[in-house]
């Protein structure tokens, strides 16, 4: 514990000069350090293509926005987790949208959020039916869009049944970016998660049924793997059902080429009106949902910072703007005005290399003053986005969550405290929910709170610190961590 | 002989428009219609009615 503990004094770091001072001082060993090449263990063409996804890069989430448009209502095949008819514009999980549109309509909205909303980088079509069946009103928005807007990207959600006949179409119309639904490599699986498919003019049920998806879904990962296109591996976990054989999936899909395997918790209630939610199946818990994904870890990028969102969803992950692009909103004629994304992007690459440099110096400061054994910890944070702790408590509807070790500052989960309707039954119960989503997170960092909650949840074995307002999210984190684990400053010998 | 769309269940997803060989359904008022003059129910063109196989509400596109 002595041997790598150097006074606290003069490592803090207030100001951008600091910081770079600090960084020329330490030099520069991390994976994921500072320049605009990208992290060096990502090849630079997939950093260019996925640096302003956010959905493709956690880092990036802090500062892009995806927007959705529900164009493709039609589906294929039907899953137990799915029920399209039912709409409820407080809940969001995929599949579910508030108004269907037309190409023409779509290509307008769009439009009219990339005026408002600088942030957007993608726009996605997700269903909410399936967006490769219903190719032809994806592939007219798409194009649509891209005549006005050639710098978003383009980006569809399928389950894959019919992406195989459209391969081709993407690479034209560049887009560079699929995710694929898959919940099952083996088709006895797949016969309790898909009742039906329709495919070359038939109704299949059964064995054939997850048989016919299967290979279709191998095939079109095997097929955008060729064009260089990159794949995304979405999994729903079903506990009982697949979720100790997600662990070969994530096996397959990685080895032929996925991305990135995001694996969410099955979304289930009988108001769902689904099969899953009227037999009762329940969703995976916050901790089965992490031991699998750890389990999968060693194999895959596995992304944690999935929302779940709508078909319709508007802004960044996280947060859901679509209630303010309803098309009663939107514009009868909307032409693009570039300037506020541009002024935007020119930010953001100032801002990311600050916050990667900051993220340096932190963990440099930690490894000085912590023990290398020192227990990882959880703290949870309140941000709008930026990557920095800039929102107020009692506003943060939910917390991302940052595990914290000698080794940095990771990324681990993000949890939700207004999930399905709790609110408006008080604020009081909404607190209850807050402590209840904090279960097992010690800290929660934020920009401000308010006495009452403080106490609350000081009484719950959380503690509430707004000392750190404004701060880069790992400037703060690793600050907490030291702040428990380092020795006093009283204490500390010179090196 | 022809098919029918029961409105009250339908989500109007459009997928039977999607796939009907005989151009027979419109999207008319807010949901879809089949056309009975044009419907039929698939004879000589599939082995079943496309509408029906396709529909992911059970009996929603039934006889007429």
């Amino acid at each position: 514990m002595t041997a790598n503990v150097i006074s606290l004094d003069g490592l803090k770091v207030a100001s951008r000069d600091d910081l770079s001072k600090a960084i020329e001082d330490k030099g520069c060993e991390s994976s994921a350090c500072g320049s605009s090449d990208g992290p060096s263990d990502m090849a630079p063409e997939i950093w260019e293509k996925v640096k302003d996804h956010p959905c493709y890069s956690e880092e990036a989430h802090h500062y892009f926005a995806r927007m959705h448009v529900a164009v493709a209502p039609a589906c294929n095949i039907q899953c137990n987790y799915c029920n399209r008819k039912y709409d409820c514009a407080n809940e969001s999980r995929p599949g579910v949208v508030s108004e269907r549109l037309d190409p023409e309509q779509a290509a307008r909205k769009v439009i009219a959020v990339a005026n408002e909303v600088p942030q957007l980088s993608v726009l996605g079509i997700a269903g909410p039916g399936d967006s490769a069946y219903d190719w032809r009103k994806t592939k007219e928005t798409f194009d649509l869009v891209y005549k006005q807007l050639p710098d978003i990207k383009l980006c569809l959600s399928t389950n894959g049944l019919a992406l195989p006949d459209h391969v081709d179409d993407l690479l034209e119309m560049n887009i560079d970016h699929v995710t694929l639904t898959i919940n099952m490599i083996d088709p006895e699986v797949g016969t309790k998660i898909y009742p039906w498919i329709f495919y070359q003019h038939k109704r299949h049920t059964g064995l054939e049924a997850s048989k016919i998806l299967h290979e279709r879904q191998m095939q079109s990962l095997d097929l955008l793997a060729e064009r260089g296109i990159l794949v995304k591996v979405n999994s729903v976990m079903i506990p009982g059902i697949n979720d100790k054989h997600l662990l070969e999936v994530n096996k397959v899909v990685k080895e032929k080429g996925a991305f990135l395997h995001n694996i969410m918790p099955l979304i289930s209630a009988p108001e769902h009106g689904t099969v899953f939610g009227l037999e009762g199946q329940r969703g995976p818990t916050a901790a089965e949902l992490k031991e699998l994904q750890d389990a999968c870890a060693g194999g895959a990028n596995l992304m944690r910072h999935c929302r779940q969102c709508r078909a319709d969803a508007v802004g960044l992950l996280g947060e859901d703007r679509g209630q303010e692009f309803t098309m009663d909103l939107v514009p009868e004629e909307v032409s693009y005005d570039p300037a506020k994304r541009e002024a935007y992007r020119e930010w953001v690459a100032g801002e990311r290399m600050d916050r990667r440099a900051a993220a340096e110096v932190a963990k440099g400061e930690t490894t000085a003053t912590v023990a290398e054994d020192a227990k990882a910890m959880l703290v949870a944070v309140a941000t709008k986005g930026g990557g920095r702790i800039n929102q107020h408590f009692g506003h943060a509807t939910e917390f991302q969550v940052f595990e914290v070790d000698a080794d940095g500052v990771r990324f681990v989960t993000h949890r939700r405290a207004d999930n399905y309707c709790v609110g408006g039954y008080g604020e009081d119960d909404k607190l209850d929910e807050v402590i209840r989503t904090l279960e097992g997170v010690p800290v929660i960092l934020c920009a401000k709170i308010g006495d009452c909650p403080r106490e609350a949840l000081e009484a719950a074995g959380i503690e509430a610190i707004d000392d750190y307002a404004f701060d880069y999210i790992e400037t703060a984190v690793s600050a907490v961590f030291r702040a428990r684990n380092g020795l006093p400053a009283e204490e500390a010998v010179s090196a | 002989m022809s098919l029918k769309i029961i409105v009250s269940q339908c989500t109007v997803c459009g997928a039977c428009e999607f796939e009907c060989p005989n151009a027979a359904i419109k999207f008319k008022n807010d949901t879809y219609v089949i056309d009975p003059a044009l419907c039929t129910e698939c004879e000589g063109s599939y082995d079943s009615p496309q509408c029906a196989e396709v529909c992911p509400v059970p009996d929603t596109c039934v006889p007429a």
